[in-house]
């Protein structure tokens, strides 16, 4: 508890010490359509708060749809391959291209394909997470202690209750990891698929008010997607840490 | 009732390119602690686990000496404790019974904890265990199945001299009655704790010569010191 508290500390103090940098600039010379001042911001920030909050709610929707979207179809997947050898031949070179893809050059086809709605953000929210989660939770239920199976195994162990009560608890360390992965990289895809097609979000919030040199407002987009993924990224870490009490703390 | 012996008849293995064993026969008195002595490398636990039937042998028999195979009557007890992290030390006793969908026998579970002495460790995380303690909690899980045959590779060898020696005494003394097949290295862990001792060697397994007195002896008793010499000496015989 004591080091939460002390990480908290330092995470404030660090974020006052940048806007007050940030601040220092903007009393310089530059124009505030290049860099709008703190301040600016924050009123952009509480004028439009209606506004924001409603593009808000759109982009996490799309980020929550394609993180579980993305978790199951990795999971069911990463389960197949441990299972199935010949499974594990065909379908981990399709994992690796997956990542292969520049994600940011695939989007306008995902847009040309499922539309300005919000299908295309899912499914490059999903494109963006699957390779870590795929990839942690096979390597997880891959690397279980032999010994844990042997004993499961003496023990006259159905395969089911192996995998229940032995791959899927020993697996979850690392399926965690891959999870806190997940949570910070899937704005992104989200965000990289309202750029370039959307009508509403946090991208299209961006997007609209850059083109109409509203700075103030983009920044107080970013600094929107910023707080919202730092928050998914905690609870997705505060949610694991409940879960798997037992693992070894290693950070 | 009797526990079963162990009865090996004409063993073949081969594990890749290497033939560990041909023709191996071999019978495991039921109801006595025997040790299976050997060097490194001479398959001793893969003929373990060939029993255990965690590997399936290349050709021949496995079975009770009453003929009917070992399926569900044996508890295994490895080199590590292999006590699962995510369960506490009681739930870990009881794994035989969450692996197979059953109740928990709380009260026997119980009962062999106090028995190893970590009764006040019921609850704890085997993380927050000493090796020594790790190890007597693996062997209450060993004894919660109450399956006659008890199979332990190398079960001590991780533990320091003392701890050893103390855990050595309480599994001659808890497991008493059960058939017990012990894989050690170790010449004065087989002195102390078996009734039949068996050395193993690439050219194959012979007898060593019977100790006299109930195990668990003193390590500083004369026979026992005398034995460990001539099975030493014997080990670097068969050892070619």
């Amino acid at each position: 508890m004591r080091s939460r508290f002390a990480g908290l500390h330092r995470g404030v103090t660090l974020f006052a010490g940048l806007i007050a940098l940030w601040w220092l600039a903007t009393l310089t010379s530059i124009p505030a359509f290049l860099l709008p001042s703190p301040a600016a911001v924050a009123a952009a920030l509480w004028q439009n708060a209606d506004y924001l909050s409603h593009h808000t709610l759109i982009t996490l929707t799309e980020i929550l749809s394609g993180m579980a979207l993305g978790v199951l179809l990795g999971g069911v997947l990463a389960l197949g391959m441990t299972f199935s050898p010949w499974l594990q031949r065909w379908m981990m070179p399709l994992v690796i291209t997956s990542q292969a893809i520049p994600v940011f050059a695939l989007a306008p086809l995902l847009v040309l394909w499922f539309g300005f709605g919000m299908s295309a953000k899912v499914a490059m929210a999903v494109l963006v997470i699957f390779f870590p989660v795929t990839s942690t939770f096979f390597d997880g239920l891959r690397r279980v202690t032999p010994g844990y199976l042997d004993l499961a195994r003496t023990m006259g162990a159905s395969p089911a209750a192996q995998l229940r009560h032995v791959r899927l608890l020993a697996a979850l360390p690392a399926l965690g990891s891959g999870l806190r992965m997940a949570a910070a990289v899937a704005p992104i895809g989200a965000i990289i698929g309202e750029w370039v097609g959307s009508a509403e979000g946090l991208g299209f919030v961006m997007l609209n008010a850059n083109a109409r040199m509203q700075s103030d407002m983009c920044f107080a987009a970013l600094f929107i997607l910023v707080l919202m993924t730092l928050a998914l990224w905690l609870s997705v870490d505060l949610l694991l840490r409940r879960l798997i009490t037992w693992a070894p703390e290693t950070i | 009732m009797n526990p079963p012996g162990i009865s090996v008849r004409q063993l073949c293995l081969t594990l890749g390119q290497q033939q560990l064993f041909s023709q191996l026969d071999l019978e495991i008195a039921g109801g006595a602690f025997t040790a299976l002595l050997g060097a490194s490398g001479v398959g001793k636990s893969s003929l373990m686990r060939v029993i255990a039937g965690l590997t399936p042998p290349t050709s021949g028999q496995i079975s009770g000496s009453d003929g009917l195979p070992l399926t569900g009557r044996i508890a295994w007890m490895g080199q590590q404790d292999l006590l699962y992290p995510w369960l506490t030390v009681e739930q870990n006793v009881c794994l035989a019974s969450r692996l197979n969908g059953k109740k928990a026998d709380r009260d026997w579970a119980q009962h062999l904890l106090e028995r190893v002495g970590l009764s006040h460790c019921a609850r704890a995380r085997p993380a927050t265990l000493s090796g020594g303690m790790r190890q007597r909690a693996a062997l209450a899980r060993t004894l919660y199945t109450r399956q006659p045959i008890v199979l332990m590779d190398e079960p001590f060898s991780a533990l320091d001299a003392l701890t050893r020696t103390q855990i050595q005494t309480l599994a001659a003394e808890v497991l008493v009655g059960h058939t017990v097949l012990l894989i050690t290295h170790d010449a004065a862990e087989a002195c102390r704790l078996s009734h039949h001792l068996l050395v193993i060697g690439f050219a194959g397994i012979e007898a060593a010569s019977p100790l006299q007195g109930q195990p668990p002896r003193a390590a500083d008793d004369i026979h026992v010191i005398q034995s460990q010499a001539a099975l030493l000496k014997q080990l670097s015989r068969i050892a070619g």
